[in-house]
């Protein structure tokens, strides 16, 4: 019952801010803070139960029993990982918006909360038509935000990011019902069961392309190369609170959709296209890196790190081994606090100096000592400095990779070079240098406030735990990790034999 | 006792963290003895620990505060493993480091950020002792990486002058080369052999692999990739001169004494690696020998009292490297011992020099200032001997180990020792031309040196790096357990002559220089005067064209690269759809005239059309 609790008090939250508005616009952002604080508060519940059995909280109910479609959700340690992430982030993305949202705020809160109502539901979901659903529950209010709140070329970001998604979702539609049907043909019956759906068994040339609707799907959300010109304009146009929910929460959707079902459904397919998937994460590391360091709109080159950064996460998925998974579901996490903080940096700027633009700024430093310390914190956890979250997941990732692929993890490993560079010229570019006030208004340049050093000390607490004892966070997903290692194992060897 | 180790690392770290958690805003009189006091009580556990550890026999030790990160066999621990080398480490860092830090409580006592200045300092010896206590290459490398930081925030501290921010991320950047190459040995070592705890993963490497199999030779290059980045040898040199950005104190704890070595401390951990690599070994020698000729050649050209120091940093370097490629090991330590107390007495006097003359670094606007400043003057007359290796002072023992190793050597290390040897009569050149023109001679400053700055905690660390420097060389380093099968210690026998060509060369050396600067029989104008000497003077001064080349082959491909995809050449492909879509709707939007002629003849157009393509299938 508790993850449908979670996911109604979001829902609910979200009709209470949009109601209340109308008695004092300042009371959105306080119910949907509570209504956060209290999804987070009920998550602890699931760390106790952990322990007994790999799922969780189990709900199953018939929904559309004709075509085995049921209301099934369940938890696991990874799930429970990332719904915890997911509250933490929409927490500190009220934080975000509590200054910068004025206008229609009962509606920003009451998108923010649909939105990550949708994520939760992802996160939890085994039946593949519910999992669908929320899929789509996430993508309306977030296209929503962008749309309304976003910044100067708002319409245009906000759309791309719609079709993009949607257009790929249609595909990961069409392979989920494949698969249901192949369900039909195996069992003789229609289901849209995860367990079910696992022993379906679709290899050769059909399994390859079933596989690549998801797989074009999820690594679009990811975003992996060839999917991510989408990220830069969402991000860049997106309200600050929509930044921290897109990089923080929604694109660890897609890495999620590819550990939990782009891999297991087609174990033979996902081998065989391996090589490619790696190839591709190790291009968008060092692509996105690079064209990170051309740009001038902070946004956009927090955006394209954020690419580089899921190129770990794509690259430990594929070389499906403990060591690398770990190394992807850590990253996933510390990338998730990384970026919202790097994203509420810059959004914080462009509150107070309303410009983006990296060439207009420079020598902020004694302007705004607090900001510069944190900001040269969360780069250096970026750049994966040992001893934050951030190094735990690239070093595992590249070290489980490196046993799959030693050229692509070669390769990928120059990242670590580059993504020093770009960091360390963002804080050349804003922070230090001579203090030059161009083009505008500094008035309002004032340094961190007390609300927001909370939140990012949250984050750096958070970080810094993950990077000196990242064994709370790996003991968690570790049994969830085994069972998809020696489920897909299983899977490979039994097809083997049927092959002789 | 020994287990107190682990407070080593925790009280710089606990004065980091209270530099910085209060804001960088304690006032001096707190944060001073914060931060020098922080690595004050290290030094005495250091000390404690250190006496425990000898008067236990020299057993190593090993204490684990907890385990980082346990995943799939892969379970490296928050250890710290104490033997004798870590522990001459352990002494040099904690110790050189405090007088360092004391002596920048006055050296620094004007700056407006004295507390930001000692929080990096703090968390600086706080990676650098994990970095030599790690029991496991995993710690290791977070104080490897933990010392680049703080090597990045240090160069960089006055941060309102662009070239500081651009030599602070070139420090940084190119060492990440070679952290990155050292990052990819660890993938292949645990791929490999399975772990990467120092101990079990050279034990292992020594069941497995045969001497100069394949992969003992692609870890140990990989590792020698690190090493070269972190101690600034070829090719990765280029970051160290310009490094002198930062605070001379910077300078002297980081560019002199702990940091730099961090590459040479690697390569003696993991010296059993290089010796299943003969090849790769050899190749550290001759890394060695080139970097410190080289760069002797560009230190004699250098005008900068501190990018001098600096150019004879890396050429010292290039001693312990050839110390270590000729398998010397303990003398290497020995230099790296040694070098530490005369180098950084050299940084830290220059120091006291440049700000005597209001931040003049340039020695051609010095001179004659011997009777202005006393100290300095005796504490680089003490200083330089030391690094010429002037008979029985420090220097004179560890860079007569090393040369007497590399002599040892079949074959190729005669050859070895003679470029040594010519090192060393330039290194007497460049040094007492330092020497020289700032402390003789007539003064060329444009201001008239001030005061000598001093105060008991800017002279007290330099009397007793003095101290250091002259009789360092007496200190035995118990290094014979670590380096078991390495060679006897001190127990060279050569030839007379050889010892008298050793030490007669930088006494030549001196002579030349003081014939040149000194005396002025001969003239450095005459030398420079043909158009020969003027270019290889330019190519010497610019450090043999390697930031050329650098900046051709790789920065400014990069920076053109990234400069023509600044709009993602990928989103201009969903461009194109966006665009081929609006052209069809423009096409199609055309059609909708309105008029029912039109229709009714498209329409009709269409009939015959279809009707045809029926009757012709």
């Amino acid at each position: 019952m508790i993850l449908v609790t979670l996911i109604a008090v979001l829902f609910v939250g979200g009709l209470a801010c949009w109601l209340s508005e109308r008695f004092n616009p300042n009371l959105p952002r306080v119910i949907a803070l509570l209504t956060l604080l209290l999804d987070f508060a009920l998550m602890f519940s699931l760390l106790g139960a952990e322990s007994t059995s790999t799922w969780v909280a189990v709900l199953e109910a018939p929904w559309i029993s004709r075509f085995g479609i049921s209301f099934y959700l369940a938890a696991d340690g990874l799930s429970v990982l990332l719904l915890m992430l997911t509250a933490f982030l929409g927490v500190v993305a009220v934080g975000a918006a509590w200054d910068e949202v004025q206008d229609r705020s009962g509606f920003f809160y009451f998108n923010l909360l649909w939105t990550l109502a949708g994520v939760v539901g992802v996160f939890t979901a085994l039946d593949l038509f519910l999992f669908f659903f929320f899929w789509e529950v996430m993508l309306i209010p977030m296209y929503l935000i962008i749309a309304i709140w976003g910044h100067e070329n708002k319409n245009y970001a906000a759309m791309k990011f719609f079709i993009f998604t949607q257009v790929t979702g249609m595909m990961m539609l069409v392979s989920i019902l494949v698969l249901a049907y192949f369900h039909y043909l195996q069992f003789g019956s229609l289901s849209f069961n995860y367990h079910d759906l696992l022993n379906v068994s679709l290899t050769g040339e059909m399994g390859m392309w079933v596989m690549l609707g998801f797989f074009i799907s999820f690594s679009t959300k990811l975003p992996s190369m060839p999917f991510h010109s989408w990220l830069p304009d969402a991000h860049s146009q997106a309200p600050t609170a929509g930044s921290v929910v897109l990089a923080g929460v929604l694109l660890k959707t897609g890495a999620y959709g590819l550990i939990r079902f782009a891999v297991p459904f087609f174990p033979e397919a996902s081998m065989a296209f391996a090589p490619i998937a790696m190839t591709l994460a190790a291009v968008s590391i060092l692509y996105c890196a690079k064209v990170a360091f051309a740009q001038d709109d902070i946004k956009r080159l927090i955006a394209y790190t954020s690419v580089s950064h899921m190129g770990f996460v794509t690259l430990g998925i594929y070389a499906w081994n403990e060591l690398a998974l770990q190394g992807a579901v850590m990253t996933m996490l510390a990338h998730g606090l990384s970026a919202a903080a790097l994203f509420m940096l810059a959004g914080g700027l462009q509150h107070r100096i309303h410009t983006r633009n990296m060439p207009e700024m420079g020598g902020f430093w004694p302007k705004v000592p607090k900001m510069t310390a944190v900001a040269i914190f969360f780069s250096v956890a970026a750049l994966g400095m040992p001893g934050l979250g951030n190094f735990i997941g690239e070093f595992l990732a590249l070290i489980g990779a490196f046993q799959a692929n030693v050229t692509l993890t070669v390769v990928a490993a120059f990242g670590l070079i580059l993504a020093s560079v770009y960091s360390l010229w963002v804080l050349q570019k804003v922070f230090q240098g001579e203090y030059s006030n161009r083009s505008f208004d500094d008035s309002h340049l004032t340094d961190l406030s007390r609300r927001e050093m909370l939140y990012f000390a949250a984050m750096m607490i958070g970080l810094v735990w993950m990077g000196l004892y990242p064994q709370t966070f790996l003991s968690m997903s570790e049994p969830v990790l085994a069972q998809l290692l020696s489920d897909s194992t299983q899977t490979l060897v039994t097809s083997l034999e049927g092959g002789l | 006792m020994l287990e107190l180790i682990w407070l080593l690392p925790a009280f710089p770290l606990l004065g980091f963290l209270a530099l910085v958690l209060t804001g960088g805003r304690l006032p001096m009189q707190i944060a001073g003895p914060i931060g020098a006091g922080s690595i004050g009580l290290s030094f005495a556990v250091a000390a404690l620990v250190a006496s425990e550890f000898l008067n236990s026999g020299l057993e190593s030790f090993t204490y684990e505060a907890w385990v980082w990160m346990s995943v799939g066999g892969f379970n490296p621990g928050f250890t710290f493993y104490l033997d004798g080398l870590s522990m001459v480490m352990m002494l040099i860092i904690t110790g050189v480091g405090f007088l360092i830090h004391l002596y920048a409580t006055g050296y620094m006592s004007d700056d407006p950020s004295f507390a930001r200045f000692f929080s990096y300092m703090n968390l600086f010896v706080s990676a650098m002792l994990m970095l030599v206590l790690g029991d496991n290459l995993v710690l290791l490398y977070l104080g490897w990486e933990g010392v680049g930081l703080c090597s990045y925030l240090l160069i960089g501290f006055w941060y309102t002058n662009p070239t500081n921010g651009y030599a602070a991320r070139k420090a940084f950047v190119v060492t990440r080369v070679g952290d990155t190459s050292m990052a990819i040995g660890l993938f292949l070592l645990f791929a490999q052999l399975g772990t990467l705890n120092i101990q079990d993963m050279l034990h292992a490497a020594e069941m497995q692999w045969s001497v100069g199999s394949g992969f003992a030779v692609a870890a140990s290059l990989l590792l020698l990739g690190g090493a070269v980045g972190k101690s600034a040898q070829l090719p990765l040199q280029t970051w160290l001169p310009d490094a002198m950005a930062g605070p001379t104190p910077i300078s002297a704890l980081i560019h002199a004494a702990p940091m730099v070595t961090a590459g040479v401390y690697l390569i003696a951990r993991t010296h059993p690696l290089f010796e299943m690599a003969p090849s790769v070994q050899l190749l550290v020698a001759l890394i060695g020998l080139v970097t410190l000729l080289l760069s002797g050649f560009t230190a004699m050209t250098q005008s900068d009292i501190k990018r001098i120091l600096a150019y004879s940093t890396v050429s010292q370097i290039g001693y312990m490297f050839l110390g270590l490629g000729v398998g010397a090991w303990s003398a290497a330590i020995f230099h790296l011992m040694t070098h530490a107390f005369f180098k950084a007495l050299l940084f830290l006097a220059s120091g006291t020099v440049i700000l005597s003359l209001h931040h003049e670094q340039n020695i051609f606007k010095m001179g004659g200032l011997r009777k202005a400043l006393p100290v300095s003057f005796f504490s680089f007359l003490i200083g330089s001997l030391a690094l010429t290796a002037f008979p029985f002072t420090s220097g004179y023992f560890s860079k007569d180990e090393i040369l007497l190793g590399a002599l040892e050597l079949e074959g190729v290390g005669f050859w070895f020792w003679l470029g040594g040897v010519v090192g060393a009569f330039f290194t007497g050149i460049y040094t007492f031309r330092l020497f020289f023109i700032v402390f003789f001679g007539d003064s060329h400053a444009e201001h008239p040196p001030g005061k000598e700055v001093g105060g008991w905690h800017m002279n007290g660390p330099l009397i007793l790096l003095m101290t250091l420097a002259l009789a360092g060389g007496f200190i035995h380093v118990p290094l014979d357990d670590v380096f078991s099968h390495g060679e006897g210690y001190g127990e060279h026998h050569v030839s007379g002559l050889i010892h008298g060509i050793m030490i007669a060369v930088p006494l030549l050396g001196i002579a030349v220089s003081y014939l040149f600067f000194m005396s002025k029989t001969f003239s450095v104008d005459k030398l420079m005067a043909s158009a020969l000497a003027k270019k290889l003077h330019a190519f010497w001064f610019g450090g043999w064209g390697f930031d050329t080349l650098y900046n051709a082959v790789l920065v400014r491909p990069f920076l053109y690269l990234a400069r023509v995809n600044r709009k993602d050449i990928v989103d201009s492909f969903y461009a194109l759809v966006v665009t081929v879509s609006q052209a069809a709707n423009g096409l199609i939007v055309k059609s909708q005239t309105g008029s029912l002629r039109w229709y009714a003849l498209t329409v009709a157009g269409g009939l015959v059309v279809m009707v045809s393509l029926g009757a012709t299938l």
